[in-house]
């Protein structure tokens, strides 16, 4: 796997007049995990999204490996990104497999064999393989959301990107997911992690990144960032979720 | 009483008109219908997605179309199209009213098929189109093997119930004047009907359309059903041969 640093610089985003970014500086270095935790509607998640560009920064810039994602081309961009959605969002007219093989044959325009035999290995990877015939109707949302991340593995990414995987989760189904990320985590992948899990933010990241209206408020070491909290609204929050 | 029963049911007149209505009455609309089925699908697949483009340039035209030809009677659009254009098509076509029949309906057709498509294309969660974006494909690849796959197959029913309007529809080609072999079914109907002064061959005319239009009443309700209850639309998409998808 060839992970990618990942530098956020300055980046601001409106929604109209609602300035939903002012100015988020964030550095993950290649091959780490970064969760980003804060209240909702602090940008957690718009932060995500400008970084592949689903949302336009107005100013400020991403690095992917010192390359500026602002002036690339949004379609090679993201190629290059992974991301994974609160609610899966798994294309519901085509079986689990087609999920996978669908963009390795548009995007990378894999031959036929090769997209299912790399979909197959994949679904293998997350213990899904079983389920490459079926709907995404007809699995639970752990097994959708383990299939949406086999999906953007699939594409070999350099950073992935998570965006609140679990909160739509059934609480007993929380765990697995979060074990597969932990262990994607630990096998050197450059990851940015939107979470209310603040277990998982603790134990799996290497910095923790904490928003509030729109900035990166603190950022560090998950123990310095639980334990000897800085900023008084980060001691607010912290003292609210755990 | 029987007075009555015989204007609307005379036996003798309806016996005479049928094999007329089955030969050449049903072919002609099952044509009209069905080609105008074909081209204002694809036509309307067209607006739709016009329709729904970035452009304002693209979007315009497709919305002034749809706002035209939903806006006019079928009436006013065939005789406009059949009549005004026929001067223009005759070197094509000859003075058969057929072409221009079926252009003018699926005309008509693929304003409303359009609004269809595009209400169903819009329908589809903003999440698919998004998680398509995020995994490369372009916005192009996005559309066709994501958005409009999920659009289309919501708006089936809607489908179906406009290919009904189109084959009653259809009736009005006899404006343009149909040689005796070109007949369709309301024509060949009230042929008869006004040679006689007797409805019974009108009547017999309508059980022919309701036996076509009637059982694409209940596969409306079918694929409705089928897909409120999240079974698979037959003849789906598939790239795996594997097994058939489930569920």
């Amino acid at each position: 796997m060839t992970s990618s640093s990942l530098r956020v610089r300055d980046v601001h985003l409106s929604f109209g007049s609602l300035e939903v970014l002012r100015g988020v500086d964030l550095e993950v270095p290649r091959g780490t995990t970064t969760c980003v935790i804060g209240p909702s509607g602090s940008g957690k998640s718009t932060l995500l999204r400008a970084i592949n560009q689903l949302e336009r920064p107005s100013r400020g810039d991403v690095l992917l490996d010192d390359e500026s994602v602002i002036s690339s081309d949004p379609d090679r961009l993201r190629r290059r990104i992974g991301m994974v959605f609160q609610h899966f969002n798994l294309f519901g007219h085509r079986t689990v497999l087609d999920n996978l093989v669908l963009p390795l044959r548009s995007v990378l325009r894999l031959s036929k064999e090769e997209a299912r035999d790399r979909a197959l290995r994949y679904l293998g990877d997350v213990g899904l393989a079983e389920k490459a015939p079926y709907r995404p109707a007809a699995l639970s949302g752990g097994q959708r959301q383990r299939v949406a991340i086999a999906r953007a593995l699939a594409m070999g990414p350099e950073v992935m990107l998570f965006d609140e995987a679990t909160s739509a989760l059934d609480p007993e189904l929380v765990k697995g997911v979060l074990a597969l990320m932990a262990e994607l985590s630990s096998s050197g992948m450059t990851m940015v992690v939107v979470t209310h899990e603040m277990g998982f933010a603790r134990e799996v990241s290497d910095q923790v990144a904490f928003m509030d209206h729109g900035r990166v408020v603190e950022a560090g070491p998950p123990e310095r960032v639980f334990s000897s909290a800085e900023s008084p609204r980060l001691r607010n929050f912290l003292a609210q979720v755990l | 009483m029987s007075e009555l029963l015989d204007t609307f049911l005379n036996w003798d007149y309806i016996a005479q008109v049928l094999p007329d209505l089955l030969r050449t009455g049903l072919a002609n609309t099952l044509v009209l219908a069905g080609f105008s089925a074909v081209f204002g699908t694809v036509l309307g697949l067209g607006l739709a997605v016009l329709g729904l483009s970035r452009h304002r340039w693209l979007r315009w035209p497709a919305r002034v179309y749809t706002d035209v030809f939903r806006g006019l009677p079928a009436i006013v659009t065939i005789l406009l199209v059949g009549q005004g254009l026929a001067i223009v098509a005759r070197p094509l076509v000859g003075t058969d009213p057929y072409p221009l029949g079926i252009l003018a309906l699926s005309l008509i057709a693929a304003a409303y098929i359009g609004e269809i498509f595009r209400a169903g294309i819009q329908s589809v969660d903003k999440g698919q189109s998004e998680a398509a974006r995020a995994l490369g494909m372009t916005h192009t690849a996005t559309m066709a093997r994501v958005v409009v796959p999920q659009g289309v197959r919501r708006v089936l029913p809607a489908l179906v119930n406009q290919f009904i309007s189109l084959i009653k529809d259809s009736s009005l080609v006899y404006f343009l004047g149909l040689l005796a072999s070109q007949r369709e079914l309301f024509r060949i109907g009230q042929d008869l009907a006004s040679n006689t002064g007797n409805l019974s061959p009108l009547v017999a005319a309508g059980l022919v359309y309701l036996v076509i239009t009637v059982p694409l009443t209940h596969l409306v309700n079918s694929i409705d059903r089928r897909l409120r209850e999240g079974k698979p639309v037959p003849g789906g998409d598939s790239l795996d041969e594997l097994e058939p998808a489930r569920a």
